[in-house]
């Protein structure tokens, strides 16, 4: 059950509105540092929004990570720690067990997540550590000035793949949401983008699914989110987001991975054969 | 001054690291000051496993017995390794049933007791080690029989009262052996 | 004669000494000499309402730690020289959250894999902060079972105090003995309420609690750091801790942490009874070092010469050399690659000191 927002009356110069676009209260006041176009203000706000919608702001500790979203604090109003770089799941690990009460989540980058980071990564998922993880995978390392990424595509030119990442030489993009889907302490995991408003609004319904899986106590829950960095990208906004569209998809479909819930509605129909497909109304695919 | 050092030595598995806790726990309820400490890694992995053992009415320093005035050898090359190593004046007990080697030595008392039969006779081969300890408490005298029943009774579950009798029949059936030879 | 003594390995008694002290959380991976410490607290933490975790290496351990210490919990992790080295990131990240936690070394010997014997090639590490960064952490040596109980329940203490970690730098000779342990100085302790800083989930109205160790200006970080070194100059001044072995009237001082303190007590006994006049100051806290006591030996005309024995190639002896300041001579006599002291490995060397007190084979000279 979600709690229904009241609608919120504001004054401006004596004249009073209904206010219809506000800031999520799980925001602080403090404009987003980002490059203009960067999807990290875009997940910023959708994680805040979930967050307030669910009405878990003062249960929320966030893990900061390194990476552009090392500041992700002075942006999320609630509890927060800095972690070393790669390590934010070890941390969490320990406040959730500490603190279950908590609703924790983690922040990371491609680079923190799935390079220095994999370890951690891999085993919070597989001990099932009731973990929402928001990974965003742009492709490249944005806060050092654009070096490859895990994730970098084969072709894409970064700072230390002048010629175009080579497969032969440094391996290939590595699938963290497909991977981590094969661990049984994995409740949800999802792969969706923030390259156009239907894409913004699928995450969305995403990041709400993976906050209930650790709700409700399923499991680790990850959604890993396609997002841009036209400046280390050395594109304009508009042309590294179709570049997620258009090319990163290809390389990482979006989908969804993992959903103890979809799982659930599949069982219940299986044990109730004669009821019609009909009742389950809930949509997984995100 | 009290200043006693073992050093039990053997496979692992003959219980070695067991019967130099009943002697260190059964030291200490004597009221002395002891310490056990084992071989541990590698080492004990390559087939030899020993212990050292320390009573003593003062502080202890090293747990590490570098000159020790007793000694259990449980096969062969712990003979060959610690028979040396033995303290002028010492005590050597020989598993004779895995260590058919015998001391030239005449500054050291040596002990020959054929552990394994009398384990078995007692009840099972497990119970090797233990029927060394009771053969070499009866030389050394150290640690009342009483408190290494004690000792026995604290490193066994009280569940296991079954393991616990047969323990203490191995000990007194080392002594036995000892004080009839 | 203490009813109360009970007969354990010191990793146990480590454990148990942590559960005397409130500890909820621990996580570690296993490494020899140190392994009874993951394996008794995966038994018994969960009867003191405590988590444990086998973490997927130390690097995580230590992270785990963190957040628990966040959270508000008292938390320690275990390890031996190669995974302590792991651990040095997350220690310096804790130790610039001024966050507090209990980190037990078990040293073995190095550098690199090395072996499992007992050695202290770990002391440098330990005393002068371990990982990158300008910090400090509470150091104490434990030299028995009794110590490994009674320290981890201190390092509990002082850590909270302080905010700071604390580590507990044993040997795998104390950690692999066992002793009579005696723990009614220990009593069950609620460990302290942290609720006025620790992340939890809270009542609507609270200021949200941050913890953070990233400053990017200079100007933020100078006063962080100068809040940090003042606070480590306290503990300097309040924490330093020893003890003294028959130093009164010594003439020969042997300095010495950790097993090797064992040994020398020994060596002190033998050697007095063949008329050698030896005293023994054990540093207890090897951060803060007991420089002040050190120099008040150095500068008394009783003392002829100051012996430090060490498992490494000569760490300790710096701290007593700075202390000593050239007044008397100062000896290091060392044991090598995991080999253990005897009382004559000292007494020798110690024979030679009385008859020439600048004898060179031993003299430790600053290069
Ligand atoms: C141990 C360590 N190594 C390297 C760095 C430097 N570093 C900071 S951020 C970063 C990469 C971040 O990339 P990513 O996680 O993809 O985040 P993005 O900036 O792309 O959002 C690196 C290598 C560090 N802080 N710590
Ligand atoms: S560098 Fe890239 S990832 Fe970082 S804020 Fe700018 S656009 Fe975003
Ligand atoms: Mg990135």
């Amino acid at each position: 059950m979600e709690a229904v927002p009241e609608k919120k009356r504001v004054t401006v110069d004596g004249q009073d509105y209904e206010l219809v676009f506000g800031r999520p209260a799980s925001l602080t006041s403090k404009p987003f540092t980002y490059c203009p176009g960067c999807n990290h203000g875009t997940i910023h706000r959708l994680v805040a929004e979930v967050i307030d919608e669910l009405g878990i702001q003062h249960r929320c500790v966030g893990m900061a990570s390194v990476g552009c979203s090392v500041f992700s604090y002075e942006f999320f109003d609630f509890d927060f720690i800095s972690c070393a770089h790669g390590r934010a799941l070890a941390v969490a690990t320990g406040v959730k067990r500490v603190q279950p009460d908590t609703v924790v989540l983690s922040y990371q980058g491609d680079g923190d997540l799935a390079a220095i980071g994999t370890a951690e990564t891999i085993h919070a998922a597989n001990r099932g550590e009731r973990i929402t993880t928001i990974f965003v995978n742009n492709a490249i390392y944005g806060m050092t000035g654009g070096q490859m990424a895990p994730t970098t595509i084969i072709g894409q030119r970064t700072t230390t793949t002048p010629e175009g990442r080579d497969e032969h030489r440094i391996g290939w993009p590595i699938r963290m949401s497909e991977m981590l889907a094969l661990l049984p302490g994995v409740a949800f995991v999802a792969r969706t983008t923030c390259h156009d408003a239907k894409s913004i609004l699928k995450t969305k319904v995403a990041i709400k699914k993976a906050f209930r899986a650790q709700l409700e106590d399923r499991g680790f829950s990850m959604v890993e989110i396609l997002s841009n960095c036209n400046v280390n990208w050395r594109m304009t906004p508009q042309d590294a987001v179709n570049w997620v569209g258009e090319e990163m998809t290809k390389v990482f479909p979006p989908g969804t991975y993992k959903d103890v819930f979809a799982e659930d509605q599949e069982k219940a129909r299986a044990d109730a054969p004669s009821k019609t497909k009909a009742q389950s109304s809930e949509k997984t695919e995100v | 001054m009290l200043l006693e050092e073992y050093i039990f030595a053997g496979f692992g598995g003959q219980g070695i690291m067991t019967i130099g806790q009943f002697a260190a726990y059964a030291g200490m309820i004597q009221g002395y000051d002891t310490a056990w400490i084992p071989s541990y890694g590698p080492e004990s992995r390559g087939g030899t496993a020993n212990c050292n053992v320390v009573i003593s009415d003062d502080v202890i320093g090293s747990p590490h017995t570098h000159s020790p005035n007793g000694v259990i050898v449980m096969n062969a090359p712990s003979f060959d390794r610690f028979e040396p190593e033995v303290r002028k004046g010492g005590v050597l007990v020989v598993n004779t049933n895995l260590a058919t080697q015998s001391s030239e030595r005449s500054d050291i008392k040596a002990a020959y007791v054929p552990c394994a039969d009398i384990a078995l006779e007692v009840g099972n081969e497990i119970l090797v080690s233990v029927v060394a300890l009771g053969a070499f408490n009866a030389l050394k005298k150290v640690v009342s029989d009483e408190n290494m029943e004690q000792a026995i009774k604290w490193k066994i579950p009280q569940a296991r009262k079954d393991l616990i009798d047969l323990n203490v029949r191995a000990y007194y059936a080392g002594k036995e052996y000892l004080e009839s030879t | 004669m203490s009813a109360q003594r009970v007969f354990m390995k010191g990793n146990e008694a480590a454990c148990e000494g942590a559960f005397r002290a409130g500890c909820k959380f621990f996580a570690g991976y296993p490494i020899t000499p140190q392994n009874e410490v993951p394996e008794y607290m995966s038994k018994h933490i969960w009867d003191h309402g405590g988590t444990f975790i086998q973490s997927e290496s130390e690097v995580a351990a230590i992270n785990m730690l963190m957040g628990a210490s966040a959270a508000g919990a008292r938390a320690m992790t275990s390890s031996s020289s190669p995974g302590i080295s792991l651990k040095q990131e997350g220690i310096s990240y804790i130790a610039m959250s001024e966050l507090p936690c209990v980190v037990m070394n078990v040293v073995r010997c190095g550098p690199g894999l090395g072996n499992i014997a007992p050695h202290q090639g770990d002391y440098f590490q330990a005393t002068r902060g371990g990982g990158h960064g300008d910090y400090r952490t509470i150091t104490l040596a434990p030299n028995s079972v009794q110590e490994m109980a009674q320290f981890v329940y201190l390092a509990f203490e002082l850590a909270d105090k302080w905010r700071n970690p604390a580590l507990v730098l044993s040997d795998g000779t104390i950690g692999q003995m066992m002793e009579p342990v005696d723990f009614s100085e220990m009593p069950y302790v609620e460990p302290p309420d942290k609720s006025d800083w620790c992340l939890n989930a809270h009542q609507e109205g609270r200021e949200r609690h941050l913890i953070t160790t990233i400053y990017l200006l200079a100007e933020d970080m100078a006063p962080v750091h100068e809040r940090l070194v003042k606070k480590y100059e306290r503990i300097k001044k309040a924490e330093v801790r020893y003890t003294d072995y028959m130093s009164d009237d010594a003439e020969i001082l042997i300095v010495a942490i950790g097993s090797p303190s064992r040994v020398a007590r020994s060596a002190i006994k033998a050697g007095r009874e063949e008329g050698l006049k030896l005293g023994l100051l054990r540093p207890i806290t090897v951060w803060p070092f007991p420089y002040g006591v050190i120099r008040q030996y150095a500068e008394s005309d009783r003392v002829k010469a100051i012996v430090v024995t060490e498992m490494n190639w000569g760490q300790m002896v710096e701290d007593v050399a700075m202390a000593v300041s050239g007044k008397k001579p100062v000896h290091f006599v060392p044991k090598h690659g995991g080999l253990t002291f005897t009382p004559e490995d000292m007494l020798e060397p110690i024979r030679a000191i009385r008859e020439n007190p600048m004898n060179p084979e031993t003299l430790w000279v600053q290069t």
